[in-house]
């Protein structure tokens, strides 16, 4: 139904517009119109247009731009992203002027100087003068919100602090995971060849550091505190995406990458801010990655620092819920790895069977 | 400037002279394997304007998911098959692919060939004063060689597995792996080989277009004489013959990775259940690789829309283009940079973040020419005396578009706000503005403008308008609103949005883009039906029908092989004499020699009669043989 409605509107638009392009062409032959130069009614017709485009669209722009603040601004939550947001404000203001004024020369000025027979343009050929203040000018203004960027640019991406609680986010076909370093504060080593069903970070087994990693499955951070992700893949490109936070930095397989940053609000205080009793930080996918791309959600929690303690204390390591792993562990190392993991209270009968298998590795 | 008047004569006079009046062409070599530099250009706008259309359509069937996510669509599946799911939506991967074409389709095959191709072939020769090309058979291999590579493109939409799906830019390793999208199986390879013969095309045209320029100017025609266009295109086509070879190289290399087992890219992947031997590549080396292209690219569509657009402007205004030396200034400033900025594409993609610092500082030197040129084009408007025809009303068109878009390079150009808005709508926004739209009504304003001297006859002015101002109120509003939606944080590629709490708004926001969108495209027909009908039944076009002043309009009005019959003007003065105080006339064509023109001659210029004579003799000679 609809598409016979939508069809028949479309033949009659056709229908409309063949009846106006031969009633105008009749007519420019019976008035004359198409043997002058110019022809004025139409000239001045259009001239007036741009009038009224621009009179509408400046109307339209400011109406959205001042109603609708609030839903097209997400509230931000990190200490670098007020100050890039800073940036993009200050950006806003001096582009948004010259947006305004260039646009109102350029239809007040189609307008003004539309064709008129008895007067006649103006040689103007060039001004040194003019076209000397319109390179320098913009080059000033440009060198000032370069350094002003250059500068916030060169903070965030400078080292993270020594104390940064690490975070490792590990994109693949179509989510995320992540790994935390445990007590020691140190994340394990990982081999893309170690990588099989249960230990999908590829974690190797025969580093100490892996013992007490864990991986749970949303991401705690602590507010008031540098946080630092370490972000890899593990198939093809995707790109960690935290827009509350103002952040983003691509995965890349084959490659770590890092970003740094001081998250401000916790997710109540958000919840409270936005009146959304269900607000979540997440953590979205940017970079074309395949058919779940625009799937790939990542729940994050900021915590007060206090709690985030306590949910660390709380969290098990990967090897005590996998312990068949326990038999990757170089035999030297198998006590260290049952303490540091807290397998120390588990039963010894499974673990010394995997010992037999385990020697072959 | 006196100096510069002196010029190599032009071989291709005598060469051409006595033959080309009976120039008997049969059908074959008349329309298809012709090496008639105009026939060229038509040949590049008619499938230009057929690619112009298909990545139109891809993009409303596109834009249909995201503006109307539960709409039934089961009624497509007579075009797209089983990509239509069984609940009668678009599957996700096909719509990547769709997006994916629409961006190969609109950046390559219509706003490369399409604009380079047609009015680079068609206003060289023409503007310059030359007979043809430098090579004519070059010249038409160039055709055939993109029209080689649209087939193969146009092939991949029709198979099984899918076109390439992973987004214009193709990276790896998305686009290396056959077992990560099904557009990376067989879709991909033919991308490949048809962006390879792309290229190869691109190539012949710029070394024809470059060679012409430098080579065959008629007499006088000194590069401080040539007309914007010209040196737009002459900019162009070196860009595009120092760039498009290391899109090669990465597409090559890509080849490699995908069939032969190498790792360029590739390093550390596990996927599909299994760990690929591959070690020690960098998918950034493609990235920097690709955008070394991929940044010129947006000049080489932009300069020949900026080139036509000053040409328009300037003959509409009746007045001279404001400040000729820095508009050539300032796109060889453009020409430069734009080699040099291409990793701001790149800020977060685990690039050194210091090579992101200079990159920032390089690529805000280059709004500095492009705000030159916005300047100039409002000067020249001012206190002209303007004339509304279809072409210069998309001219105004593209300086807003090229304003607005512009200015969002500016948030995107740094680095801090990058974080934020890179791969959001907020950039979907900008390059549509800045590059698509501008380039498309740079595009149209060259047909409208030059369609006369296509063609012999005149488009209908009324539809000219009425196409006009509802492409140009369409297209702000398709993407201005994408701005807020970028800002709001909304990535870019995204099936849907549903996931995410982020962003789950706007969704009467994106379902009024997405009308807006098939009312853009709808008015496209206007265009189409003023096109085909006016190029058989248009009015005939008088000689000169924009009382322009350039040599194009000193040629027949319908100018057989070889462009004049008689012997090549010879030119004495710039493109842009309008309105000369004491003149007779609004416009001074460039064949007209100073010494015909005393009343309205500048002081300098009077001495330059006595060159002018010296000049004659010459011309004079030429007639006798
Ligand atoms: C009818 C007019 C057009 C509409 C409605 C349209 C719409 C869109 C939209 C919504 C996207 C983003 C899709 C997504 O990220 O999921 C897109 C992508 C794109 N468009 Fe257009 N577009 C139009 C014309 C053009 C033109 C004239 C160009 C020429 C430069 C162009 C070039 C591109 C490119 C390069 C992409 C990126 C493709 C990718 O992400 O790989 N589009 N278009
Ligand atoms: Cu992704
Ligand atoms: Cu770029």
């Amino acid at each position: 139904m609809l598409q016979i409605v939508i069809l028949v509107g479309l033949v009659l638009l056709v229908a409309i517009l063949m009846a106006i392009f031969r009633i105008s062409r009749l007519l420019n032959v019976a008035k004359g119109t198409d043997k002058e130069v110019v022809d004025k009614g139409s000239n001045s017709f259009n001239a007036i247009l741009f009038i009224v485009f621009g009179v509408v669209t400046f109307g339209l722009f400011f109406w959205y731009s001042i109603v609708y603040y609030d839903e097209y601004t997400p509230p931000v939550a990190s200490e670098h992203g007020v100050l890039t947001d800073g940036l993009f404000w200050t950006t806003m203001w001096v582009t948004g002027i010259v947006f305004i004024i260039t646009h109102i020369l350029l239809f007040w000025f189609s307008y003004k100087y539309q064709y008129k027979k008895e007067s006649s343009a103006l040689f103007f050929p060039h001004n040194n003068k003019l076209e000397v203040i319109w390179t320098v000018v913009p080059a000033i203004v440009l060198t000032i919100l370069v350094f002003t960027g250059l500068k916030t640019w060169n903070d965030i991406t400078d080292k993270a602090p020594e104390e940064a609680e690490v975070v490792e986010i590990m994109g693949y076909q179509f989510a995320w995971k992540t790994r935390y370093p445990g007590n020691d504060k140190q994340l394990g080593n990982y081999d893309f060849r170690l990588i099989d069903a249960e230990n999908q970070f590829g974690m190797d087994l025969t580093d100490k550091a892996s013992f007490d990693d864990f991986t749970p499955r949303e991401i705690h951070i602590p507010k008031g505190q540098p946080v630092l992700f370490k972000i890899r893949a593990r198939d093809v490109l995707h790109s960690v995406y935290a827009p509350h936070f103002r952040l983003k930095m691509d995965a890349v397989p084959g490659m770590q990458t890092n970003f740094w940053f001081v998250p401000t609000k916790s997710t109540a205080e958000m919840r409270e801010e936005t009146g959304n009793p269900e607000f979540n930080y997440e953590i979205a996918c940017t970079e074309i990655c395949g058919k779940g791309h625009f799937s790939m959600r990542m729940l994050v929690v900021v915590d007060e620092p206090e709690d985030y303690k306590k949910w660390l204390a709380e969290q098990e390591s990967w090897l005590s819920k996998n312990e068949t792993y326990l038999a990757k562990v170089p035999a030297n190392l198998k006590e260290e790895a049952k303490k540091a993991s807290g397998l120390n209270n588990t039963v010894e009968q499974p673990v010394s069977e995997v010992e037999t298998t385990g020697a072959s590795m | 400037m006196a100096t510069a008047n002196i010029q190599t004569p032009d071989l291709a006079h005598d060469v051409h002279h006595d033959h080309d009046h009976e120039h008997h062409d049969n059908f074959i070599t008349k329309y298809i394997f012709s090496t008639d530099h105009k026939m060229i250009a038509k040949q590049f706008l008619i499938t230009g304007i057929f690619w112009a259309l298909l990545g139109g359509i891809l993009s409303v069937i596109f834009r249909l998911q995201l503006g109307f996510p539960d709409m039934q669509l089961e009624w497509l599946r007579p075009f797209l098959g089983k990509w239509i799911t069984e609940q009668g939506k678009i599957d996700p991967e096909f719509y990547l692919a769709l997006v994916t074409m629409h961006g190969t389709i609109m950046v390559f095959f219509v706003l490369t060939a399409g604009l380079s191709g047609t009015f680079s072939n068609f206003l060289i020769p023409l503007q310059i004063g030359a007979r043809d090309m430098a090579s004519g058979f070059m010249n038409m291999l160039s055709y055939w060689f993109f029209f080689l590579s649209s087939i193969i493109m146009l092939s991949s939409l029709f198979i099984e597995t899918g076109p390439a799906a992973g987004g214009w830019v193709v990276y790896p390793p998305l686009s290396a792996l056959p077992q990560a999208i099904s557009g990376s199986q067989l879709g991909m390879t033919m991308w490949l080989v048809a962006m390879v013969f792309f290229i190869v095309s691109t190539l012949l045209g710029g070394v024809n277009y470059i060679s012409t320029v430098i080579n065959m100017r008629t007499q006088g025609m000194s590069f401080s004489k040539l007309p914007l266009t010209i040196w737009a295109f002459f900019l162009t086509a070196i860009i595009g013959l120092l760039s498009f070879p290391v899109l090669i190289a990465a597409a090559l290399l890509l080849v490699f990775d995908r069939s032969f087992g190498t790792s360029f890219y590739l390093s550390e992947i596990y996927i599909g259940g299994e760990a690929l031997p591959n070690m020690g590549g960098s998918p950034i080396l493609y990235q920097h690789l690709f955008w070394f292209l991929g940044h010129p690219e947006v000049y080489i569509v932009l300069l020949p829309a900026l080139g036509i657009t000053s040409e328009i402007i300037a003959t509409n205004s009746r007045k001279p283009i404001f400040g000729y030396r820095a508009m050539i200034g300032s796109m060889l400033g453009i020409t430069i940079l734009s080699f040099i900025v291409w990793a701001h594409h790149m800020f977060v993609t685990g690039m050194n973040p210091f090579l992101g610092s200079i990159f920032m500082l390089l690529t805000l030197i280059i709004a500095v020419p492009s705000a030159v040129k916005v300047f100039n084009y409002l000067t020249t408007l001012w206190k002209g005396n303007l004339v509304f025809t279809p072409a210069m009303l998309f001219s105004i068109g593209l300086v807003s578009f090229f304003i607005s878009g512009g200015l969002t390079g500016i948030f995107l150009g740094n680095a801090a706000i990058d974080i934020q808005l890179h791969d959001t709508y907020f950039v979907v926004a900008h390059f549509h503005l800045v590059m698509g739209s501008a380039s498309f009504f740079g595009l149209m304003a060259g047909v409208y403008h030059w369609f006369p001297k296509m063609f012999g006859r005149m488009m209908d002015a009324k539809l000219g308008y009425i196409h006009f101002w509802l492409t140009f109120v369409g297209v702000y509003m398709v993407f201005f609103p994408m701005h807020y939606i970028g800002i709001a944080g909304f990535p870019r590629r995204y099936y849907s949005f549903t996931n995410f709490d982020a962003f789950n708004s706007f969704t009467d926001l994106n379902a009024f883009v997405s009308i807006a969108a098939i009312f853009t495209l709808g008015a496209q027909f206007i265009f189409l039906f003023n096109f085909f009908y006016s190029m058989f039944k248009g009015r005939v076009a008088p000689a000169n029908p924009w009382r322009s002043t350039t040599l194009e309009w000193t040629t027949p009005i319908n100018p057989g092989h070889g462009n004049w019959p008689g012997a090549i003007p010879t030119v004495y003065r710039w493109p842009y004499d309008y309105s000369k105080p004491g003149a007779a006339e609004d416009f001074i064509p460039q064949h007209i020699p100073y010494s015909q023109t005393k009343e309205s001659n500048l002081p300098h210029e009077n001495e330059l009669i006595k060159l002018e004579n010296e000049g004659d003799v010459v011309i004079v000679n030429e007639n006798k043989h």
